[in-house]
């Protein structure tokens, strides 16, 4: 949560997989690599299976995929997969054992909160689906008792991700657990009664233009982790952009991908190659 | 193996395509290892044009079978802004010693990329690069699939010829011209840029090409830019073409690029007649790449 690091080991690496572990639809990769120890939540590694990467469907993949980290538990850091294309798919076959060239840790990451006139601010962490990811190792850097959790998911079988934060409240798109809707309708409800708070943000693109513009009208700083297809992870191919508010663009892999939702008129679709 | 190119030095024969690598950025990431390390002997800078661009509206990109397609659209700060902040931020980078015979950490020269609109456009552009001794070369980018202005000027030999031939008396430095391979006859339009008084040519750029969003309904690119440039090892086998027939065509220096990930690909290019070896979307994969490569050719 400090300021920009010395930076990520330069070039990839090959790390070996501790565990590939099923967690309802998603999976929790673990890899064993002593080169992320430092990762400050929010930032990302590039992925990618150190064998039979390509082939699959369409003969892709073909670039290594931007995951957020979950969490690092010493040398060990924990990645949220789902499979929804060939890149995502591969990386969830992979078991203990296996090799994966890693690349990071990249990118900007959250910023603590800061005190104003009023004291502290709380830290509301508000995550979709596999967007849980980077809130996780901001509770962790945080503390449990300091955050207020929200966290929506589309069904049951994606429920079960809310085990990896502490005292979530949840929302659900078809009422199988916490509330029935939005987890934005939460945040409105949280911010209604004290706006006295930071947002911290993590999910699809809908999701996030909803806390952003909640966030606007109630006063309340938010700081939204970004997802967007990319080629490199390092600012090499300008291909992640996402429109700058006033004109231009950021790109998500060194401008985010945490941005500070001021810096944005509005979160568009996800704009990337499909995963 | 030390190379020399269009009078330079160069620590070993593997640079950066233009648009691949962005040094200033690769530093924030990764801090002063990368300028300690340069993956490659000279560093080519992303496009430069006189006015700043923001790109092309997003999608920019899209994952092929063996490669990626991306409509960036030429994003960059413009060339008065690239002078005054990006060039002394490029000052000091030396190559990774893995890839240089003697272990030299080697300077690395400056190529500068521009591209302009009109033979008025480029010669502001070739005069400004003149300037500056942190600029060590030119390329002129004549080729860019993705930006409708630069694709009319290479793929026309007589026009390319007339172009390069205006500029040439504006700087002593040598000038690259960057090919287009989306030309019905790319030596000829090479033979044109050496007839211009080209110090050397450099391919192939990205091949033009297309994807479809997916879903139901009408047909519709997925691309912002609608069409984009094909690159990657998809591309190596159209490369290697093009790359012999242009050096078998022309007597100046060739820098050879496309699909390479191995020193075995960039052998391949040497072998049919290139001085320099760049690679791009590689580096997407494996930022050390090219020094993995350079040391591979040892």
């Amino acid at each position: 949560m400090s300021g920009p690091t010395d930076g990520a080991p330069f070039g990839r690496r090959l790390a070996r997989v501790a565990a590939n572990e099923r967690l309802g639809a998603y999976n929790v990769l673990r890899v064993a690599d002593p080169a992320m120890t430092g990762v400050l939540p929010g930032q990302f590694a590039m992925l990618a299976a150190a064998e039979r990467w390509g082939g699959g469907e369409d003969e892709r993949p073909f670039l290594a995929r931007a995951f957020s980290v979950a969490r690092q538990s010493g040398e060990e850091s924990s990645y949220v997969l789902e499979d929804v294309g060939p890149g995502t798919r591969r990386l969830c076959e992979l078991r203990a054992g296996d090799e994966v060239w890693v690349l990071g840790p990249l990118g900007r990451p959250f910023a603590a909160p800061e005190p104003d006139a009023a004291g502290m601010r709380r830290a509301i962490l508000v995550g979709g689906g596999v967007g849980i990811a980077p809130l996780a190792i901001l509770q962790d850097s945080l503390g449990a008792d300091a955050t207020t959790v929200l966290l929506g998911f589309r069904d049951r079988e994606r429920v079960p991700g809310a085990e990896l934060l502490r005292g979530a409240e949840l929302a659900t798109d078809d009422g199988s657990a916490g509330h029935r809707g939005l987890v934005t309708e939460l945040l409105e409800r949280e911010l209604v009664a004290d706006a006295h708070a930071a947002v911290y943000s993590c999910g699809p693109a809908g999701m996030l233009e909803g806390v952003r513009a909640i966030c606007e009208r109630a006063g309340v700083p938010a700081q939204l982790a970004l997802e967007a297809g990319m080629a490199c992870g390092f600012g090499a191919c300008f291909g992640c952009v996402v429109p700058r508010r006033g004109g231009g663009y950021l790109r998500v892999c060194v401008d985010g991908p945490v941005i500070d939702a001021a810096e944005l008129e509005h979160v568009e679709a996800h704009a990337g190659a499909p995963e | 193996m030390s190379v020399e190119f269009c009078g330079l030095r160069l620590a070993h024969p593997v640079i950066n395509g233009s648009g691949t690598f962005d040094a200033i950025a690769a530093r924030r990431a990764f801090g002063d290892a990368l300028a300690e390390a340069f993956p490659f002997s000279a560093y080519v800078s992303k496009t430069i044009t006189l006015e700043p661009r923001a790109g092309n509206p997003p999608p920019r990109l899209w994952e092929t079978a063996a490669g990626m397609i991306n409509s960036i659209g030429l994003p960059n700060k413009g060339l008065a802004a690239y002078l005054a902040e990006d060039l002394p931020a490029l000052a000091g980078l030396r190559a990774d010693p893995a890839g240089s015979a003697d272990g030299e950490r080697a300077a690395v020269p400056v190529i500068t990329n521009v591209m302009g609109s009109s033979g008025e456009e480029l010669a502001r552009l070739v005069e400004a690069c003149d300037e500056p001794e942190a600029i060590a070369a030119i390329e002129l980018n004549v080729s860019c699939p993705n930006v409708k202005t630069g694709l009319d000027i290479g793929a026309d030999p007589a026009q390319l010829q007339s172009v390069v031939a205006g500029l040439r008396g504006r700087t002593a430095k040598p000038l690259i011209v960057k090919l287009t391979p989306n030309a019905a006859d790319v030596p000829a339009c090479a033979q044109a840029a050496q007839d211009g008084g080209a110090d050397a040519v450099s391919l192939i750029n990205t091949l033009r090409a297309m994807a479809l969003a997916p879903g139901a309904g009408p047909a519709r690119p997925w691309l912002g830019g609608g069409t984009g440039g094909l690159s990657g090892p998809a591309i190596r086998p159209a490369a290697l073409a093009q790359v012999a027939a242009v050096a078998a065509r022309v007597a100046v220096p060739v820098v050879g690029m496309g699909g390479v990930q191995s020193a075995a690909h960039a052998r391949d290019l040497l072998d049919v007649g290139a001085t320099l070896v760049a690679v791009g979307t590689e580096s997407f994969r494996d930022p050390r790449a090219g020094a993995r490569i350079a040391a591979g050719l040892q």
